[in-house]
């Protein structure tokens, strides 16, 4: 019993500290003006949800959040500033009296909302009766796959998964056609 | 950062052990967190690490550009492909149970094609946009 009570304990810690973490980082990125600071503190604000994601048990989502949000993301947003002339953002020139008014507005409405949601692992919430109960009895004589994450995404799930793929390999076209190819190049060259 | 010694020593010992930890993952989805997507990732991680040090011209000659585009497509076309010969075998798109006798086998088998698919996929479009900007700062 005692070790239940510490093991709480030890939770709410670390998910206070993280929290508390992730506040800090966003206020720090809203007060930055040096957009190689706030590039770094974005990769930290990633890495602090993945830490997250860990104490609520979802490793998959914790990997890619560590790989794409804290890896991935923060150097291809370094390279964009390196192709930009300008380091430091501008200061407002006025106070953004509205913008916050609608913000804690919206804040307020969703904190509000929270309440109706089904507190976290609810066996019997929505989202654990309709599919999930299939996943989690027969998912091992289905697939024979020990981890449920992988037997959804591959299997139960592989057309959506086609089409995450899909969007990635999209979405890399249209980088190519922008900013890629070695005809752009040769032609810049030509002008200069 | 091309004249720095340690970096450069440093970077050359640790691509193989992101490319191990890459395949890793790739490959042991099936029980441990982790599958095609984060594996991609970690690869091309490994590969603009080396790029960062030892820059662009020398990462482009290990792995060119064209290179890159064939196999971003191959990936797509793997995943999307296992799914046309399930279909052609008499079952529904990406029924896997299919592609072996025992359905169990077949799972595994269509699993682990369709991840190796996702993988190829993610790991060369993340480096082909790397590349995209780094070249551009080239230019």
């Amino acid at each position: 019993m005692k070790n239940i009570t510490v093991t709480v304990l030890i939770d709410a810690l670390i998910d206070i500290t993280l929290l508390a973490f992730l506040a800090i980082t966003a206020i720090a990125i809203i007060h930055m003006r040096n957009l190689f600071v706030i590039i770094m503190l974005f990769g930290i604000f990633s890495l602090h949800s993945a830490g997250l994601f860990v104490v609520m048990d979802a490793a998959d989502v914790a990997f890619t959040e560590a790989a794409v949000g804290a890896g991935i993301s923060t150097v291809l947003m370094l390279a964009t500033l390196a192709l930009t002339k300008n380091h430091e953002e501008k200061k407002p020139p006025h106070h953004a009296r509205l913008p916050l008014l609608v913000v804690l507005i919206t804040g307020g409405a969703l904190v509000y909302g929270t309440y109706d949601i089904p507190s976290f692992g609810d066996p019997m919430s929505p989202a654990q009766q309709h599919v999930k109960p299939h996943y989690i009895e027969r998912s091992i004589e289905e697939t024979g796959v020990a981890n449920i994450v992988t037997a959804v995404l591959a299997s139960y799930r592989g057309y959506d998964t086609l089409g995450e793929v899909t969007v990635i390999f999209t979405a890399g076209i249209g980088v190519m056609l922008l900013i890629g190819g070695r005809l752009l190049r040769r032609k810049k060259q030509e002008d200069d | 950062m091309k004249h720095n010694l340690l970096l450069r020593v440093i970077a050359k010992y640790l691509f193989p052990v992101i490319a191990l930890f890459a395949f890793y993952v790739q490959f042991h989805g099936d029980f441990g967190p982790g599958g095609g997507f984060q594996a991609g990732v970690i690869l091309s991680v490994a590969f603009i690490f080396y790029t960062l040090v030892y820059g662009l011209e020398t990462a482009e000659q290990i792995i060119p550009p064209y290179v890159l585009r064939i196999l971003a497509s191959t990936g797509v076309l793997i995943y999307a492909g296992t799914g046309v010969v399930t279909m052609l075998m008499g079952g529904n798109f990406l029924d896997y149970d299919l592609l072996s006798l025992n359905p169990i086998e077949g799972q595994h088998i269509g699993i682990l094609v369709i991840e190796l698919g996702g993988g190829i996929t993610v790991s060369a479009i993340m480096l082909m946009i790397f590349f995209a900007f780094a070249g551009r700062a080239r230019s």
